[in-house]
């Protein structure tokens, strides 16, 4: 009997082997579901309520973005594998200095109300944009164009002297020319950020009407909205760009928590959600969940525990060095985050044209002995801290860094929670840290400059290390009027060379981006930011 | 009778005024910049600071800003959100749903925690007392996320019997699941709450002289015991409808219910103060009318206690 049942367990594993096998080899795409697509389906995604008002220029953070990206299409596009800008309702961007530059734009591109979308729509919308009398929360992004001090004095109690900026010039129905205040070799990367989307004449009439029926030039039009409840689009047939949806409807679906998102998804009444909840991730349940409908990306961000110069005692480069090689980065990764994130060697995101790896060097890697001989070096006495915001799954892996730190150097190191994100931006703004901090940066537009500029120029808007090095800021101002791409490019290099050398803030780790797909969602692309890559989308009929 | 009504209702007045600017003081003015973090990493652009400044009247200390507030309040506009939605809008969809899941909870609760609280009650110790003792401890012990959580993947992800998450506009159908998980801490108090009530009273003097007198059975239970010992539960299930609407919160997180609570819910995460006070103010509203029909609901069940 024993060695009869021996026999058949054995005959299954090679039978159950062998049905794996030509489960394999018979081929199918990686992305799982298989079937055929519905031209006419619906795409429902987890949705959160927008935090403004939905107008490009008012909108920054990933629940309106996922309502309002998709209804506007602006000069610029990314690709959504990799982030790539394309031309999409530019015909060519032309400038010889990086400062004065020639868009013309596509005939025959309309808006959902039927209107042609014409240069002075662009010119328009980003006036508007960047007069302070309208308070757009993205005001700041048109900050290189010139005459933007008299739409939006510095000083806090002057108002603005005209409502047109002097640095936009619409040359006919469909060309224009803009002219920053300093050469700005990546403007032309920049301008695909959602507050450069065109707005067309009934806007201006009515802003708040329009906030609430928006009318963008994008792949889908808005149709209703609940707050709370969700926001509705449907294709626009006449939409002219490459990035076509191949399907119907889009339902922005709002849930209060990702929990539940993510049981809807499992019982597919939900078709994606970027983000896995922290009980998917826990004893890595979410590989087991969903096996093909697994959806992974890169997102160009990147994670840092920032040392301030202002904090007393931290000013000491043997000791930042010694903190960094104290850090386990790849068990972190690994055991905390799940496979969620990869280790970080450098200030730029893997990914991003100019991304080289190993830019830290030495000083990113886990090395014991070497940490501890620093850290006696530095002469550092105390305890250390890590500051963060503890929610939202922030907290685990910095407890376990600070934990790597302490048996590796045998010094005291704490966390230290925030109550929420607000709170605690408003710590780092206000320079209030009193040890390390957690800053982690995602990038609005695929470029290394925006990895660079507003984390480490001295003064900048994130600069949490209050860092300044005039070389730095020398080389990123060269590279910042350099026209040609690729000479920018390695100036942006050399200034990251630069800041790794000083390690102003620790390079810790870079998010890969787990989604999750319904199984009747045949492709889904995640973007850098983020999203699904609405046009990669092809849907199954159900 | 009247008078014991119109003295009730000018109590209403200082009580309202004085939690209503609890409720405002304690949204508005936590310590903190209320734009923080409100422009993910950078700081949000001073222009964008100085309209929602100015059309939240934050530069006004608290007292103005509250009266501002309760003015437009009175004018029936309860404000608007850091997105321009209406919070008067926002509430009028919502707490349909929010009633709905709190009737379907009080439901649960009267009917489940009644019958077993008779029950138990009038048997004294035995199996079934045991039995009841046994689950309503087992209730109590468990917070409302717990079951409510538990509820949902197995019976919505497990078995596939209900749906992880509800419609838009949910039907009675679709709420007695989350309605199970709202309702059964408070209906193990009231099964306890009843029980202890009528085992009390079964010895009273006047039901001994009912029996006595020849009623039948059920008239002396439905009218002279039940009628006296309801009273506390009463009292009970009247001031719980209030606070279910309001601890619905979590449970309308959970199944993504659109009413109150969830608005509540979004608006903590989300820091929109408007929402917050707007929602918790109307139920203030809701508690303190409750708590004026269960006093007089008093005065109908027993003459013995009359307001005069």
């Amino acid at each position: 009997m024993r060695g009869s049942s021996r026999l058949w367990s054995a005959a299954a594993v090679v039978t159950t082997l062998s049905l794996l096998l030509t489960a394999c080899g018979g081929g199918g795409s990686s992305s799982g579901s298989s079937g055929e697509a519905d031209p006419n389906g619906t795409f429902t995604v987890y949705g959160t309520e927008p935090q403004n008002t939905l107008i490009p220029t008012n909108t920054n953070e990933l629940g309106g973005s996922k309502a309002v990206d998709p209804m506007f299409s602006g000069l610029v596009a990314y690709k959504g594998e990799n982030g790539e800008p394309y031309n999409l309702m530019a015909e060519s961007i032309t400038t010889t200095d990086s400062k004065v530059f020639d868009i013309k734009i596509k005939h025959g591109w309309k808006f959902h109300d039927g209107t042609e979308v014409k240069a002075k729509n662009f010119v328009d919308a980003w006036n508007y944009g960047a007069n302070s009398a309208n308070g757009q929360i993205n005001s700041t992004f048109f900050e290189n164009i010139q005459g933007y001090s008299d739409v939006h004095p510095a000083d806090k109690a002057a108002k603005p002297t005209t409502d047109k900026m002097s640095g936009l010039v619409v040359k006919g129905d469909y060309e224009f020319q803009v002219t920053l205040e300093a050469p700005f070799s990546v403007f032309t990367t920049k301008i695909g950020y959602t507050a450069f989307a065109p707005l067309p004449d009934s806007f201006f009439k009515d802003p708040a009407a329009f906030a609430k029926h928006p009318i963008g030039n994008g792949p889908m039009k808005f149709v209703s909205r609940t707050p709370n409840v969700e926001i509705k689009l449907t294709r626009f047939d006449d939409y002219q760009g490459p990035d076509k949806v191949k399907f119907k409807d889009l339902d922005d679906k709002i849930y209060a928590s990702q929990e539940t998102a993510y049981q809807d998804l499992l019982s597919n009444k939900l078709d994606f959600i970027e983000t896995l909840p922290p009980s998917a991730l826990t004893a890595d349940k979410y590989k087991t969940d969903l096996k093909d409908n697994l959806v992974t990306g890169h997102l160009l961000g990147i994670s840092t525990i920032a040392v301030p110069y202002y904090v007393q005692g931290y000013n000491n480069l043997d000791l930042r060095r010694a903190i960094s090689m104290a850090i386990d980065r790849a068990q972190i990764t690994k055991t905390v985050m799940h496979d969620t994130y990869v280790p970080a060697d450098g200030y730029v995101s893997q990914g991003i044209p100019g991304y080289r790896p190993g830019v830290c060097g030495e000083y990113c890697k886990f090395d014991p002995a070497k940490a501890k001989e620093l850290f006696a070096k530095s002469g550092f006495k105390g305890k250390l801290t890590i500051a963060s915001n503890a929610d939202g799954g922030r907290k685990e892996p910095l407890v376990a860094a600070c934990n790597s730190i302490k048996n590796t150097l045998g010094v005291e190191c704490d966390f230290v929670p925030a109550t929420d994100f607000g709170q605690w931006r408003s710590i780092v703004t206000g320079h209030k840290l009193t040890g390390m901090g957690r800053s982690d940066w995602a990038a609005d537009y695929p470029s290394i400059e925006d990895f660079l500029n507003p984390l480490y120029r001295t003064g900048a808007s994130s600069n949490d290390s209050t860092y300044s090095n005039p070389q730095v800021d020398a080389l990123l101002k060269q590279a910042d009027s350099t026209a040609d791409k690729d000479a920018a490019v390695k100036l942006y290099q050399q200034a990251e060379d630069l800041i790794a050398k000083d390690l102003p803030s620790i390079p810790v780790w870079d998010e890969k981006g787990v989604a999750a797909k319904s199984k009747h969602t045949k492709t889904v692309v995640l973007d850098f930011r983020r999203r699904a890559d609405y046009s990669s989308v092809e849907v199954l009929k159900k | 009778m009247i008078r014991y009504i119109l003295r009730r209702l000018l109590q209403l007045i200082p009580v309202f005024f004085g939690t209503t600017f609890l409720i405002y003081a304690l949204v508005w003015a936590v310590p903190g910049d209320p734009f923080s973090g409100k422009c993910g990493q950078q700081a949000c652009p001073q222009a964008y600071i100085d309209l929602m400044t100015e059309k939240f009247h934050l530069n006004d200390n608290l007292f103005v800003q509250y009266f501002k507030y309760l003015g437009s309040l009175f004018g029936g506009d309860w404000g608007e959100t850091f997105n321009g939605s209406s919070v008067g809008e926002l509430i009028s969809t919502s707490y349909p749903i929010t009633l709905r899941l709190a009737l379907v909870a009080v439901l649960i609760e009267a009917i489940i925690g009644l019958t077993a609280g008779v029950l138990t009650g009038l048997r004294g110790k035995g199996f079934l007392d045991n039995l009841v003792l046994v689950s309503t401890t087992f209730l109590i012990s468990l917070p409302v996320f717990v079951t409510a959580i538990v509820l949902q993947i197995v019976l919505g992800v497990n078995l596939g019997i209900i749906d992880a998450s509800v419609s838009d506009d949910p039907s009675f159908g679709e709420l007695i699941v989350p309605g199970i998980a709202l309702g059964s801490l408070s209906m193990a108090y009231v099964a306890r709450l009843t029980r202890t009530s009528i085992a009390e009273n079964r010895h009273a003097d006047y039901i001994r002289t009912a029996i006595a007198k020849g009623q039948p059975n059920s008239r002396v239970i439905g009218i002279h015991l039940l009628r006296n010992s309801v009273i506390p539960v009463l009292t009970f299930l009247g001031t719980d409808l209030g606070s279910l609407m309001g601890g619905a919160i979590v449970t309308e997180g959970v199944f993504n219910i659109n009413g109150l609570g969830g608005l509540i819910f979004r608006g903590l995460q989300n820091r929109e103060s408007a929402t917050v006070v707007g929602v918790v103010v109307l139920l203030v509203l809701v508690y303190l009318l409750m708590s004026l029909i269960v006093d007089l609901l008093y005065a109908v069940l027993d003459p013995r206690i009359r307001y005069d």
